[in-house]
C-alpha cells in the first residue's frame, strides 16, 4: 500500500514509528516452515551388531528356526549379478524423491514402522457418532469400511496393536539374525565396488534383509489390526523396499526372503490375536447392565456414561484379554484393593480436591493436562510413550533387533497394563468425579469408562519402569514424567487422586514383569 | 470451531460504527467500514457481544453435540480511534472473552484475547456523478494479550496467533445511501501449543502449528445520516488451507474454518449530549465449514470528542 505522508501526518510521524516497527517485526517473521523432530533423525548406524540375537528369547516363536529361509543364490550366480545390476540402475538414475526416501527410512525400520502405527492409531482413534435413535454403531472387523470404520483404536486397542506389531518384529528379527549368521552374506556394496552405500556401511550380513523382516511382519500384522489401511501400508512397504535397493543395502532377493520370513512369523502372532479375547471385549448390553447392577448391589454408586446420548462403556471385557508378560490368571492378582467407598468421607474429600483443581486451573496445569491428554484423534497414551522412547532410542544407536526388543518390551508392558487397568475399572465400576459432583468441569475430554484406576497412570507407571531399566543413565526422567502424566488426570478434573496414585503402583508392577523379562531374555547378558 | 475471535472482533467492530456529521466524513470505527473521524478527535467506548451456536460443521457434516449443547462466548471490548488527520485514523481494540458450554463437562475459558491495532488511510475521494467514491487502505496487527490455550477448541477464546492484516476498501456514497466493498488478507503466525505432537491428516512431531492464512470479503450497504446509520452486512471468511474436522473428532486450531454471515447494524448519534453514540446489531452464519453456526448480538456505547478544544468550534 503506498503511503503518502501529508503535512498532518508528518507531524505525527514520530508517534507512528513504534507502530510501523511493530508491523515490520510481525511481517518479518513470515517464515512458517516447521521442522518436525522426527525429520531430524540421523541414519541408523548401530554401535553393536548384536550378532548373538539368535540366542535371545522369542515371544511366541518356539525356535528361531521355526520357519526356514532358503539358501541364497551364490554371489557368482547370474541371479545375484542381475540383482546387483538392478541396484546400479537405480543408483544411476536416483531422483530427489528417492533421496528423500533414503533420508526417511535410513533412520531405522522399527522406528519408522512404529511411527506409521502411531499415525494409524491417531487416524482411527475416533469414537463412533451415534445413530438417530441414540444408540451407537460398533465397528465391525467383518465389514471394516462401513461407518464406523474398523477399528476404533481407543487406548486398549491401541496398546494391543503396538504390542503385537512390536513383538512380531522382534521375533521375526531373531529368526532373521539366525539366518544372517548361517548364510553370512555381505551387503551388496561389499560384493561390488561400483555399488555405493547410501546408508552407513555395516558388517551385518544382509541376507535376509532386516528391513524386509520388520516390514513384512508389520504389514501382515497390520492387515488384521487396520484392515482399511492395506493400500497405505503396502505403499509404505514398497517405498522401504525401493529404499533398501537404491541405497545399495539389499538386493531384491534379500528383501523378498526377509519379507517372506516376516510374514510367516506374523502368522503366529495373527493367530494369537484372533483368539486373545479382544473380539469379545466390547461385551453385550446385558453385560453392560450387569456391571451397573452388580456395583449398585454392593451399596456403591456405579459408573454411568457422561456422554449424551449415553455411550456403552469402552471395551469392558478387555481385562479378560490374554496378556503377553504373564498368564491371564495373574491379572486378578494385580488388581488393586478397592477405591474409597463412594459413601466415605475419604471419597468426599477426594471429590472436593478434584473440584478445587477444576475451579482453579493454573496455566501450568492446563499445559500439563494438554501435553498428556492423548485423547480422541491422538496416538493414545501408549503411542505417546512410544514416541518418548523412540526419541531416546535414536540417541542409543541400537541395532534393529535391539530396537525391536526394547519396543516389544515397552509395548507388551503397555498392553498388559491396559489389561490390568481395565480389569480394575470394570471390577470396581467407579464413577468419574463429574458424575459425583456436576459442578466439576473438566480441562480435557472425559473418557467413557470407569474412573478407578487411571489408565494414564497405569500406562505411564509401566512404561517408566521399563525405560528406567533400559536407560538407567536417564535417572528419574521417566518416573518424573510418569508422575506428571498421572497427576495430569487429577489436574484435568477427570480422576481422583486415588485413581492416579494407585494406577501408578499397578503400572509399575506390570512394568516390573517387563524388566524381569528383559533381564533374562539374553539381550542384556 | 468457534470462529477465530480476532476476525469476530473485526465484525464486532461493525457495531462501533458511529457518525459525526462532517459532510461525508463520518467518524470511523472499524477496519472494515468507510467511516473516518476527523483530525484530533478521539473516540473511545465499550462494546459487548454475545455469540451462541448449537449446530456446527465437521467438514460438510452439520450436527449438534449433546456433549456441548449450546456453546456461547461473551466479549467485552474496549476501543479507541484517533484521528491523526482527516484521512488517517488509528484504531485500537482490547477484548476480553469468556466461553461456556451448556452441556457436557468441558470447562469454559476466559481471558484477555488479542489486542489489535489498525492504521486506516483514505488517500482518495473522487466525485462520481452525484456521489463520491472513496478508497481506503487499512493495515493492522493483532497480538495475544494473555497466555490463553489455543488448543482447547471449542472452548478456547482464540487461536493465539499474531496476525498481520491488509485490507483494501471501496466506498460509494450517494446522498445518504452508501455501498462498501472490501477484501482483507490475514497473515497468521504459527502458534505454539502445549502438546508436542498432534494429528491433522498425519501425525506431526512438533509443538508448532501452521495456521492457514485467511481471506475476508466484506460487503455492506445502507443509510447514513448525521444521527443514524443502518446497514446490512455480508461477510465471507475463507481459510487458505487447513484441514477438515473428521466425523466426531475434536476441532483443532489449523482446521479449514470458513463461513459466510449476514447481519445488520444500527447506530444512533445523540445531538445532546454531543458525541454520545449507541450501537446495536447482529449477524448469523448462513453457511460454514468446521465452525459453529453462530448467532451474534452486540451493543456498544461510545463517546467522540476533540482533544484540542480550541478546534472544536470549527467543527
Amino acid at each position: 500500500m503506498p503511503v503518502y505522508l501529508d503535512r498532518d501526518m508528518k507531524k505525527n510521524f514520530y508517534y507512528l514509528l513504534p507502530v510501523l516497527a511493530a508491523v515490520v517485526a510481525t511481517l518479518s517473521s513470515c517464515n512458517k516452515t516447521i521442522v518436525e523432530r522426527n525429520s531430524q533423525f540421523q541414519a541408523l548406524s548401530p554401535a553393536k551388531l548384536d550378532l548373538n540375537a539368535d540366542t535371545w528369547k522369542p515371544v511366541l516363536l518356539t525356535s528361531v528356526t521355526q520357519f526356514p529361509v532358503a539358501t541364497p543364490d551364490a554371489i557368482s550366480s547370474p541371479a545375484y549379478q542381475a540383482d546387483l545390476n538392478e541396484i546400479k540402475a537405480y543408483q544411476r538414475g536416483i531422483t530427489d524423491d528417492q533421496k528423500a526416501l533414503i533420508a526417511y527410512w535410513s533412520a531405522g525400520a522399527v522406528l519408522r514402522w512404529n511411527e506409521i502405527l502411531r499415525d494409524l492409531v491417531a487416524k482411527h482413534n475416533l469414537p463412533p457418532y451415534q445413530n438417530d435413535d441414540g444408540t451407537y454403531p460398533a465397528p465391525s472387523s467383518a465389514n471394516p469400511f462401513a461407518y464406523p470404520q474398523f477399528p476404533f483404536s481407543n487406548p486398549p486397542y491401541a496398546a494391543r496393536a503396538y504390542a503385537y506389531v512390536s513383538a512380531v518384529q522382534y521375533d521375526a528379527l531373531l529368526a532373521a539374525w539366525h539366518y544372517k549368521n548361517v548364510y553370512n552374506r555381505p551387503a551388496p556394496y561389499k560384493n561390488d565396488a561400483t555399488i555405493q552405500a547410501l546408508v552407513p556401511k555395516s558388517d551385518l550380513p544382509s541376507y535376509p534383509s532386516e528391513d524386509a523382516v520388520v516390514s513384512g511382519s508389520a504389514v501382515e500384522m497390520l492387515k488384521l489390526l487396520f484392515p482399511t489401511e492395506i493400500a497405505y501400508i503396502e505403499q509404505k512397504e514398497a517405498d522401504q523396499k525401493l529404499y533398501r535397493m537404491i541405497a545399495g543395502a539389499n538386493t531384491r532377493a534379500e528383501w523378498d526372503a526377509g519379507e517372506a520370513l516376516g510374514k510367516q512369523v506374523a502368522g503366529v502372532f495373527a493367530a494369537r490375536a484372533r483368539t486373545d479375547g479382544t473380539g469379545a471385549a466390547i461385551g453385550t448390553p446385558a453385560y453392560w447392565h450387569s456391571l451397573e447392577n452388580n456395583t449398585a448391589a454392593t451399596g456403591e454408586t456405579p459408573w454411568i456414561s457422561l456422554e449424551y446420548p449415553k455411550r456403552p462403556p469402552m471395551l469392558p471385557l478387555f481385562g479378560k484379554v490374554l496378556p503377553f508378560l504373564f498368564p491371564a490368571a495373574t491379572v486378578p492378582t494385580l488388581r488393586p484393593s478397592p477405591p474409597p467407598s463412594t459413601n466415605s468421607d475419604q471419597f468426599k474429600k477426594e471429590t472436593a480436591e478434584v473440584l478445587s483443581y477444576s475451579k482453579n486451573p493454573t496455566r501450568d496445569n492446563e499445559a500439563i493436562v494438554a501435553f498428556w491428554a492423548d485423547g480422541a484423534g491422538t496416538y493414545a497414551p501408549p503411542g505417546h510413550w512410544d514416541a518418548i522412547a523412540a526419541e531416546e532410542f535414536v540417541k542409543q544407536n541400537y541395532s534393529e533387533v535391539r530396537w525391536a526388543r526394547n519396543m516389544a518390551l515397552l509395548n507388551m508392558a503397555e498392553m498388559d497394563a491396559a489389561i490390568v487397568c481395565w480389569d480394575a475399572k470394570y471390577f470396581y465400576f467407579n464413577p468419574r468425579p463429574s458424575q459425583t459432583d456436576g459442578a466439576i468441569k473438566t480441562l480435557t475430554g472425559i473418557p467413557n469408562f470407569p474412573s478407578y484406576t487411571s489408565g494414564h497412570s497405569n500406562f505411564s507407571g509401566a512404561a517408566a519402569t521399563l525405560l528406567t531399566y533400559l536407560l538407567p543413565d536417564r535417572g528419574t526422567k521417566f518416573t518424573d514424567m510418569a508422575q506428571q502424566a498421572a497427576m495430569s488426570r487429577l489436574y484435568g478434573a477427570i480422576h481422583y487422586r486415588s485413581d492416579c496414585e494407585v494406577g501408578l503402583v499397578t503400572g509399575k508392577a506390570v512394568g516390573n514383569y517387563a524388566v524381569q523379562r528383559a533381564k533374562t531374555d539374553g539381550a542384556d547378558q | 470451531m468457534i470462529k477465530p475471535l480476532l476476525v469476530q472482533t473485526g465484525r464486532y467492530f461493525i457495531a462501533l460504527t458511529f457518525l459525526v456529521a462532517l459532510s461525508n466524513k463520518a467518524s470511523a470505527q472499524t477496519d472494515a467500514d468507510a467511516i473516518m473521524i476527523p483530525k484530533n478527535y478521539l473516540c473511545t467506548g465499550a462494546m459487548y457481544s454475545h455469540s451462541d451456536w448449537d449446530h456446527y460443521w465437521e467438514g460438510d457434516f452439520k450436527r449438534t453435540n449433546g456433549n456441548l449443547g449450546h456453546v456461547s462466548s461473551q466479549m467485552v471490548g474496549l476501543m479507541a480511534n484517533y484521528g491523526v488527520s482527516d484521512k488517517f485514523n488509528i484504531l485500537v481494540n482490547l477484548p476480553y472473552v469468556a466461553t461456556h458450554a451448556s452441556a457436557g463437562t468441558l470447562a469454559g475459558q476466559n481471558g484477555l484475547q488479542d489486542a489489535s491495532l489498525f492504521l486506516k488511510y483514505m488517500p482518495f475521494e473522487i466525485p462520481v456523478g452525484k456521489g463520491v467514491i472513496s478508497l481506503y487502505g487499512i493495515a493492522g496487527v493483532s497480538i495475544p494479550m494473555s497466555n490463553y490455550q489455543a488448543d482447547f477448541l471449542p472452548m478456547s477464546i482464540g487461536a493465539h496467533s499474531r496476525n498481520t492484516m491488509a485490507r483494501f476498501l471501496v466506498d460509494y456514497q450517494l446522498s445518504n445511501f452508501f455501498t462498501t466493498a472490501s477484501a482483507e488478507y490475514v497473515y497468521r503466525s504459527n502458534i505454539t501449543i502445549d502438546r508436542t505432537a498432534y494429528y491433522t491428516t498425519e501425525e506431526h512431531y512438533t509443538n508448532q502449528v501452521d495456521l492457514p492464512n485467511v481471506m475476508v470479503y466484506n460487503g455492506r450497504m445502507g443509510y447514513r445520516s448525521e444521527s443514524w446509520i443502518a446497514e446490512v452486512v455480508a461477510e465471507n471468511y475463507t481459510s487458505l488451507g487447513g484441514f477438515d474436522i473428521r466425523k466426531n473428532d475434536m476441532p483443532f486450531p489449523s482446521n479449514k474454518m470458513n463461513w459466510t454471515t449476514l447481519g445488520a447494524n444500527f447506530k444512533y448519534t445523540f445531538s445532546k449530549p454531543s458525541g454520545l453514540e449507541l450501537t446495536t446489531g447482529g449477524d448469523y452464519v448462513i453457511s460454514g465449514r468446521n465452525v459453529g453456526q453462530s448467532t451474534v448480538l452486540h451493543g456498544g456505547i461510545y463517546y467522540l470528542f476533540s482533544i484540542k478544544k480550541q478546534k472544536k468550534e470549527k467543527k
